[in-house]
């Protein structure tokens, strides 16, 4: 489609001009959904965790409350940036930004739904591993540009906890890798077909476990939300920040929740795939449900999880969760790096022949 | 080389885990606290002060406001001591009411405390069901007294007012539909004691969710035990009292100890704990309330089967009825000298101490024989406990000082008076 309109910009206009608009197009595309997403997730997080705790949640603005975010929003929007005396303001304001930049620059290689792509390249797993990290900087540079001892140890807590996970992840990625034999996300779902016996989230289980939790580490989301710390260290690294530039790092994290609940999805439980394929009845019934529709309800049943896990646990001290992460999840990465092989090597199952 | 300096912190007074307005400068190493120094007295009301310059019953509401989580227990201490100095009795009844809203006030208290403790390690949801609760102990409360929190319900002589026959009931509302404020309103059809039976029934219950999501759960046995123990010698030293001292498994309870009122005639036990850290306090808690429920029980049958007066008749010291008042001239000088003035207490001194939610609250009354305190000296558990805070969270980390500060079960109130 978007190949079509290049082609169609390019007859009257600049080849690169068109190559431009074609981009901001998708661009547009891709994240105003996504603006929409992290904004009614938002509203979703209050409403369930209100229910779970015998509460109504957000009522008032709109029917149910469904205008809340958009109210928040508006709210946030005319709040003053406070800047900090002795902050260093440059790194201030910068930091937002390098949180949110890789959260959304991530979505480029996310597929959708076959061939809702922007742009479908072959290492995409590295590409999402490798700009999602980059949002560590944002929290690091912020508790350290707020001139705040309370940012600073939130700021110094989470670069520990991201960098420590991101080796958990990294090593479940690879077992994916492993049994997909592509790093090209289109690839992997693809590689799932067949039923849901054949979803990858069979053989590398507790991989699956790993990589999930790790996701929810990652994300600086309850019970590893040691970086914000509410209780402890007030609001952790952002503590300093009101207004749009505190919105900006919410915006961050709700996406990268977004992004964890789609990865864990795409590689571990099939993706857009119909979970009744190959079912005989089940498959004609449900076959007119749009592939989207899969991936979203799984999306969404992952992102339940998160909010419900909030309801449930306490926090992770600093020092469980660091030995949590290098004493059991690395270890048990790597084991199952080698199983995976052993699996590979007979050829177990419906995954590897 | 540059010299390396321990951070310093400024914990609170603006801060969510400084339990209203506790200033704690840590000092750290890293995450580890190598000293924390407690300051207090940012919610210094002269509470004690004050209470020199007023006729005795009108520092019955000052009592309310100083642990303002445990409010009738702290008035019992006061009166109790005001009414050792008069030498008078108490009517049976307000004996019984008095301790059936004292373990009110205990269950008060623990949900309150295990509430933000909870909350403070991080499970935000126990917090809002222990609220759930506490709304209807507090119509109880209100029901007796009008006043939800600061009731001055306990007078010298006993009670405010018998039980009422009715309990207050919730209002149709454009937000709640007519079977929720059936379903709301169906335990408060008849009196306060139905209302109460029907608490304590599903109240078990209710513990039971709340030990559901902390006593078993990892993370939170992870957080709590081994942190801030103190051992049975050390405590007692420190002078701990109340759950913090029977955590560390010295079963000092002054309700059998020392009983007063009627705790001797009610059947209930005192949970102790074995290592005397926080999750043994948490255990310590949960099941007082347990017992709590239990000794509510024990008084509704007790307070069923026998009406009576709840106030002592002696009109020296208590009013007498409105009806009284509007007809009898005796009654009326009665009424308007005890509003006016007040009543003289005999010269002498006395200390009178209850078995408070959080420890031993005490009241060391001096009367020089006027109408008003010569001295009031108010012993607060809180006290001791937060001075202990220095030596609890020694070589923890920053999250372990808010888990201690979360197990003292600190309210600034009776601290800084």
């Amino acid at each position: 489609m978007f190949a079509t309109l290049q082609h169609w910009l390019s007859g009257w206009m600049w080849d690169w001009l068109a190559v431009l608009i074609t981009l901001l197009i998708q661009a547009v595309v891709v994240i105003l959904p996504i603006m929409i997403a992290v904004a009614y997730l938002t509203y979703a997080e209050r409403k369930v965790i209100a229910y779970m705790q015998v509460r109504m949640g957000p009522n008032r603005v709109g029917p149910y409350g469904l205008l809340q975010p958009i109210a928040d929003a508006v709210k946030l929007m005319f709040k003053e940036v406070v800047l900090p005396t002795q902050s260093n303001v440059y790194l201030f304001l910068i930091a937002p930004i390098l949180a949110i930049a890789p959260a959304i620059a991530v979505w480029a290689v996310v597929p959708f739904a076959p061939g809702w792509v922007v742009t479908d390249i072959d290492a995409g797993v590295l590409y999402v591993l490798a700009i999602a990290s980059i949002t560590v900087y944002g929290v690091v540079v912020s508790g350290w540009a707020s001139n705040s001892k309370y940012a600073f140890l939130g700021g110094l807590r989470s670069s520990a906890q991201k960098i420590s996970y991101e080796i958990a992840m990294g090593f479940a990625l690879v077992t994916v890798l492993m049994v997909a034999d592509t790093m090209n996300l289109t690839k992997i779902v693809e590689g799932q077909q067949g039923g849901i016996w054949h979803w990858y989230l069979i053989p590398l289980l507790p991989m699956f476990v790993v990589y999930f939790i790790s996701g929810v580490a990652e994300t600086n989301r309850a019970p590893f939300d040691i970086a914000e710390g509410e209780s402890e260290i007030v609001a952790g690294f952002h503590v300093e920040y009101s207004g749009m530039a505190f919105a900006v790092f919410f915006l961050a994290e709700y996406a990268m929740m977004i992004l964890i609940s789609y990865m864990t999805s795409i590689m571990f439980l099939g993706g857009w795939l119909s979970p009744f394929e190959g079912i005989p009845l089940l498959e004609t019934l449900f076959a007119w449900v749009p592939p989207f529709f899969w991936l979203a309800a799984k999306v969404a049943f992952l992102l339940f999880v998160f909010l419900w896990f909030r309801a449930t646990f306490p926090r992770y001290r600093y020092d469980q969760l660091m030995r949590l992460g290098w004493k059991v999840f690395i270890p048990l990465t790597i084991v199952w790096v080698f199983v995976v092989m052993l699996m590979h090597y007979f050829k177990v199952g419906p995954w590897f022949n | 080389m540059a010299e390396i300096k321990n951070y310093t912190l400024n914990f609170g007074p603006q801060h969510p885990s400084a339990h209203g307005v506790l200033r704690l400068i840590l000092e750290l190493d890293g995450e580890t606290v190598v000293r924390s120094d407690p300051h207090i007295g940012l919610l210094h009301r002269g509470t004690e002060k004050l209470a020199e310059y007023k006729p005795f019953n009108q520092s019955i509401g000052y009592m309310d406001r100083l642990d303002y989580v445990s409010m009738m227990c702290n008035e019992h201490a006061y009166v109790m001591a005001i009414e050792k100095l008069l030498g008078i009795e108490v009517p049976e009844r307000a004996q019984y009411i008095r301790v059936m809203f004292d373990e009110i006030t205990r269950i008060l208290n623990h949900l309150l405390w295990v509430g933000a403790h909870a909350l403070d390690i991080g499970a935000m949801t126990v917090f809002l069901y222990a609220f759930r609760e506490r709304e209807d102990l507090m119509d109880c409360y209100e029901a007796v007294s009008g006043a939800r929190l600061h009731a001055t319900y306990y007078r010298p002589g006993g009670v405010y007012r018998d039980l009422p026959d009715s309990m207050p009931k919730y209002k149709p509302s454009k937000w709640r539909s007519e079977k929720e404020l059936k379903r709301l309103n169906e335990t408060r059809e008849g009196s306060l004691l139905d209302f109460l039976e029907a608490f304590t029934e599903r109240f078990p219950g209710y513990l039971d969710e709340y030990e559901t999501l902390l006593t078993d759960n990892r993370i939170w046995k992870q957080r709590t035990v081994d942190i801030g123990v103190v051992s049975p010698e050390r405590a007692l030293q420190l002078g701990f009292t109340g759950p913090m001292l029977r955590g560390s498994g010295v079963a000092w309870d002054l309700r059998k100890k020392q009983p007063y009122e009627v705790y001797d005639r009610l059947d209930f036990d005192i949970p102790v704990g074995k290592n005397g850290d926080s999750y043994d306090r948490y255990l310590v808690r949960m099941a007082e309330m347990r017992e709590s429920n239990k000794i509510i029980r024990q008084c509704i049958k007790w307070l069923r089967e026998n009406p009576g007066p709840v106030m002592a008749e002696n009109h020296k010291v208590t009013p007498p009825s409105r009806e009284e008042m509007k007809t009898n001239m005796e009654a009326l000088i009665h009424h308007f000298k005890l509003f006016t003035e007040g009543y003289s207490v005999p010269e002498g001194e006395a200390y009178a101490a209850v078995e408070h939610p959080k420890g031993e609250f005490g009241i060391y009354l001096v009367s020089d024989g006027a109408n008003k305190p010569y001295r009031l000296k108010i012993r607060a558990p809180g006290f001791a406990h937060l001075a202990s805070l220095d030596e609890m969270c020694k070589g923890h980390m920053i999250a372990d000082v808010v888990t201690i500060i979360g197990t003292q079960d600190i309210v600034f109130g009776e601290i800084d008076r």
